[in-house]
């Protein structure tokens, strides 16, 4: 399998990274040699093995239904690039 | 062409705990803005989720309710998409294994039952808000409700008509209440239906291409918005167009849906496990400590009245219409130890009636089940007549005290004396010849007219029962 | 005192023959004269430092001092630190201060124990040699034409030029051993879950691993010690009673004092010593085994037949949950944003773009091709199946020895910019390394000798769940017998 130009830049605009022609084309040469070594996977028969998302067979632990957290929207937002009347700036939301 | 109508409905219930699903921050409605967006709900780096006991107890509780399968183990997973009011850049759901698989519930529509299956129901955190006014043309980010606990509810396609999907709503809508799971609150957002409505020609056996209109947040709503969506997919039909599959929202103000321009490219989602969440596993143990838990549910409380009262179908439904509806009742029918059908008549009439004018809930109510039961003695025991009820009735809503009190202070007392309303009747009959001779000329309408007179003669205290059986005996003897 | 151990540290620290403030001074003074060509250290604040040095000293002084009380650690930027700038070797980051600290940071903060500064890394931990960075590449002290290993190559580094006297890590592919082994120090990436993840940057969430690094197996146990255990905060850390790794270091050898590992079996994967490793790396690790029999352990035979598949999954995995760790930095709420954009999508794009790097970039690609639909199943799912018989190859290897011997790198360190323009020879490079982040297992690296150009090399060791301890004994043990992890290289002086 490869990835066609227009795949790479699919995949770019899903992960909202902007790239330009040449940085597709570049980027296309090198994900396909990944995927050469990816590819090795499919080389053994997985039929009947179950998918392991965790090194270890726990369940979730739960949290009792508490309030634990205060205010700090003043402290988080003093790090953000744009906000006012404490609420997050961006451009224009369109629905 | 005939054409059928198919909707399946998707609900999203705010679960009503004190903190959010993933995070220890507060729920509560109308705080400033990110006041309640902790370091989870804001996705600073680094921060994980850890899983609300409450949020799981609850999404079972719903399971048990519809008679659903309980997953014994679920998986969280992963949507991903940018959007600004979603701080991860994806959202925490539940993909291929949701806590709630199956179910069905029972609807009325008018005095017909319907059984709406369900096709699952999962856990997963809602997003922030967008403002869009007053940022000089910028939008400001709200992430108060990011993270708050969602349960989602998916139904098959199997309404038929925006009537059967308002009826499901209205259910489901009293059955997260009545299991308190839900506070049901739809101008806040707490219950939000997305429709999914397609056409196809009567008969047909594949489904039609749908649309699906999001963020219903009211009954009236939810049924325009698929009226309109139904009639704009029939004309596109008929005049030879297709319907393309879009989300699409519904504009109150025109009565119209039109397709939304954020989802318009295609979405890939790219659903994974959330690897920082691990399997959700619920006990036996837990899902019976649950059950054990859970209240007398509407139909079977509906079905109870009907078979043990002898309630018709639409007065056993409008008294379990809520739980509160119901508790009142059956106070009620505890204290007047019986008198099921004049209890329910009383709720269904007069009381609903003076809630509705001033606007109020049942809880609200400032006429007590107790107060009431009082009064309904009075009728029972014939110390009062349903005329002088109602006054009653009206003083009580005004605060002026209990049954008996007002009785006494107003002298409310029924002329039951048979020798006493004799005589008033027999200068009733005297004074109305002309109405006797009516009667006796086999005109029924004068009899009524006779009643009248000696109500009226009674200062309306006569016992109604008794008026009649005297005057037909004195009219026939 | 440059070579000498934590627990001589802590000794002069209690006896009030050093002060805390000396002793974080010395280091400071160090890093001001090395740093500038080792490039190991992105952030230093004396202030910051000497002040918490100075209430280590109040406690000491008040008899209150625990093992790590006064002693500096230098932190992979990767660890939020409440007030400290936390980048993550990223543009993207470059001016982020955390509002709060990583669990790790909190114990460690609680122990007494001194940030001594944020050590540099590939970004977001993407790498295998500290070239990805920000904020320029790291050099190896023991060549500075070559690199130090990565993603935690600052943290080796600093440790092994003695600018730091041990250091903490991330390890979700071989980020803790890989550096520890081209640096020629020692790292230790515990059992999953043993380490909180709580304000450790994710990279990958189901693979990350925080970790010490430092000159010897008893200075990572007690630095275990200390980040080991319980946050209610990552739902993947285990609940389990607290172990003193330390104290089973010194535990007696049962018989015979010459072969104080006698009974131990260690097992050796054929695949590990087949095509594309280095002869020098071959030898020098086929010296440490000889070692390691002559202090009594039983060498064993073992095959791990699916290793081979360890770095395709890996990088299907990896770059998969990486992509969507990445996606919160977004420009809205915190890191960069692009100066200029026309519109929301424009200015996440743009903000993207120029706040990530080339390799980050690239495996954000990966990741969101192999979730993407029609995809999903012949990548994402398959690796987790073929996880699935990884971690079953270690399950039957265990049922015939202890621990699993290796070499760590199939080379030593490389030269800078060797690699940088070809991801898959760096993707190699972790061959020996990620298999333990895909079965959960601890594994841990240490000096062994020397290969070409006298560069370190590492033996790489790996436990069964849970068996740091295990692990710690059989690496003390060994360095009590040779003095590989004594050597210092030249011009650290």
């Amino acid at each position: 399998m490869s990835l066609s130009l227009p795949e790479v830049k699919r995949i770019a605009w899903l992960a909202r990274i902007e790239i330009t022609d040449a940085e597709a084309a570049a980027a296309q040469g090198q994900l396909n040699d990944i995927f050469k070594l990816i590819e090795q996977m499919q080389s053994v028969d997985t039929g009947g093995v179950a998918p392991m998302a965790h090194g270890q067979d726990v369940v979730q632990r739960l949290r009792e239904d508490r309030v634990t957290e205060t205010d700090q929207h003043a402290i988080y937002q003093a790090i953000a690039p744009q906000v006012e009347n404490g609420l997050y700036l961006v451009p224009k939301v369109i629905e | 062409m005939d054409w059928e109508t198919v909707i399946g409905i998707e609900t999203h219930a705010q679960l009503s705990t004190a903190s959010k699903i993933f995070s220890g921050a507060a729920t509560q409605f109308g705080a400033a803005p990110n006041v309640q967006a902790c370091a989870v709900d804001i996705a600073l780096p680094g921060v994980l989720p850890v899983l609300n006991r409450a949020a799981v107890e609850k999404a079972v509780r719903l399971g048990l309710a519809v008679g659903a399968q309980i997953n014994r183990r679920s998986v969280f997973a992963r949507k991903n998409y940018f959007y600004p009011d979603l701080p991860k850049g994806y959202q925490i759901s539940q993909y291929e294994l949701p806590v709630v698989q199956g179910g069905s519930l029972p609807v009325m529509i008018k005095d017909v039952a319907k059984i709406v299956k369900l096709t699952r129901a999962h856990l997963e955190e809602d997003a922030g808000k967008s403002l869009h006014e007053d940022f000089h043309g910028l939008s400001g980010i709200d992430l108060n409700r990011a993270g708050t606990p969602l349960l989602e509810i998916v139904t098959e396609p199997d309404m038929r008509s925006a009537e059967e999907a308002v009826a499901y709503a209205k259910a489901l809508h009293a059955l997260v209440r009545w299991i308190g799971i839900c506070d049901g609150n739809m101008q806040e957002g707490s219950f939000r239906c997305d429709a999914n409505v397609s056409v196809r020609p009567k008969g047909a056996q594949v489904l039609g291409t749908r649309c699906e209109i999001k963020n219903l947040n009211s009954f009236r709503f939810l049924e325009e918005a698929i009226n309109y969506e139904v009639r704009r997919q029939i004309e596109l039909l008929e005049d030879g167009g297709s319907v393309v599959q879009e989300t699409r929202l519904y504009d109150p103000e025109r009565k119209q849906t039109r397709s939304m321009r954020s989802k318009e490219d295609a979405h890939d989602y790219r659903y994974f496990p959330d690897p920082d969440l691990l399997p959700l596993v619920i006990s036996a143990e837990t899902i019976e400590q649950i059950r054990s838990e859970l209240p007398e549910l509407p139909q079977a409380k509906r079905e109870r009245y009907m078979r043990d009262y002898q309630l018709s179908p639409y007065d056993a439904g409008v008294l379990t219409s809520s739980r509160e509806v119901a508790d009142f009742y059956e106070n009620l029918i505890q204290a007047l130890g019986g008198g099921y059908k004049l209890a329910s008549s009383w709720i269904a009439g007069e009381l609903f009636g003076a809630l509705k004018r001033a606007g109020l809930e049942i809880c609200q109510s400032p006429i007590s089940s107790g107060q009431l039961a009082g009064l309904l003695q009075r009728i029972q025991n014939n110390a009062i007549n349903g005329k002088q009820a109602k006054e009653v009735f009206d003083a009580m809503w005004n605060g002026e005290g209990d049954a008996e009190a007002i009785i006494l202070a107003r002298g409310l007392t029924q002329i039951s004396d048979a020798r006493e309303l004799e005589q008033i009747i027999d200068g009733v009959l005297a004074a109305n010849l002309k109405s006797v001779e009516e009667y006796r000329a086999g005109k029924e309408k004068a009899f009524n007219a006779l009643v009248g007179q000696a109500m009226k003669a009674t200062k309306g205290n006569g016992n109604p029962a008794q008026i009649n059986g005297i005057l037909k005996k004195k009219l026939e003897g | 005192m440059l070579n000498s151990t934590l627990k001589q540290l802590s000794a002069l620290l209690a006896q009030k023959k050093l002060s805390s403030v000396e002793l974080t001074q010395s280091y400071l003074d160090r890093v001001a004269r090395l740093n500038p060509g080792l490039n190991a250290f992105v952030t230093v604040d004396a202030d910051r430092s000497l002040a918490q040095a100075r209430a280590a000293d109040a406690q000491i002084a008040a008899g209150k001092a625990q093992a790590l009380t006064g002693i500096p650690v230098a932190h992979k930027d990767i660890f939020c630190a409440k007030g400290w700038r936390t980048t993550c070797g990223s543009k993207m980051l470059a001016n982020f201060v955390s509002p709060y600290d990583a669990h790790v940071v909190e114990r460690l903060n609680a122990a007494g124990a001194v940030i001594l500064g944020k050590t540099n890394m590939d970004e977001f931990a993407m790498g295998s040699s500290s070239e990805t960075c920000f904020w320029g590449p790291v050099k190896n002290p023991w060549d500075r034409t070559r690199v130090p290993g990565g993603s935690s190559g600052g943290s080796a580094a600093a440790v092994a030029a003695r600018m730091a006297p041990v250091a903490i890590g991330t390890d979700t592919g071989g980020s803790i051993r890989q550096p520890a082994a081209l640096s020629g120090i020692c790292g230790l990436k515990p059992t999953y879950g043993v380490v909180s993840r709580y304000g450790m940057i994710a990279f990958a969430s189901s693979l990350d691993q925080g970790g010490p690094l430092a000159k010897s197996a008893a200075d990572l146990a007690l630095m275990l010690n200390v980040m080991a255990g319980f946050d209610a905060r990552d739902s993947t850390s285990l609940e389990r009673p607290a172990e003193d790794y330390a104290r089973a270091l010194e535990a007696p050898p049962t018989g015979d004092r010459a072969k104080p590992l006698a009974g131990l079996r260690i097992g050796v994967p054929k695949e590990y010593f087949g095509e594309g490793l280095g002869s020098d790396v071959g030898a020098a690790v086929e010296a440490a085994l000889a070692q390691f029999e002559k202090l009594g352990a039983q060498r064993v035979a073992i095959s791990l037949p699916n290793s081979g598949l360890s770095v395709p999954a890996y990088y299907v995995i990896a770059p998969a949950e990486a992509s969507s760790n990445l996606s919160r930095f977004d420009g809205v709420r915190y890191g960069y944003r692009a100066a200029e954009y026309s519109d929301l999508a424009d200015m996440y794009r743009k903000s993207r773009a120029q706040g990530f790097g080339a390799e980050v970039k690239r495996r954000i690609l990966i990741g969101t091709y192999v979730l993407s639909h029609g995809y999903y199943d012949a990548y994402y799912l398959k690796a987790q199946k073929i996880r699935r018989l990884i971690a079953r190859d270690f399950v039957e290897a265990y049922q015939q020895c202890d621990l699993i011997m290796g070499p760590t790198s199939p080379n030593v360190a490389f030269a800078l910019g060797a690699k940088a323009s070809d991801p898959v020879q760096m993707y190699l490079n972790d061959i020996y390394t990620v298999a333990a982040n895909l079965a959960g297992l601890p594994a841990m690296s240490i000096p062994c000798g020397f290969g070409e150009g006298n560069m370190p090399v590492g033996l790489h060791l790996t436990g069964n769940y849970f068996a740091e301890a295990k692990m710690l004994h059989a690496a003390h043990q060994y360095q009590l017998a040779t003095d590989w992890h004594l050597r210092q290289p030249a011009g650290t002086e």
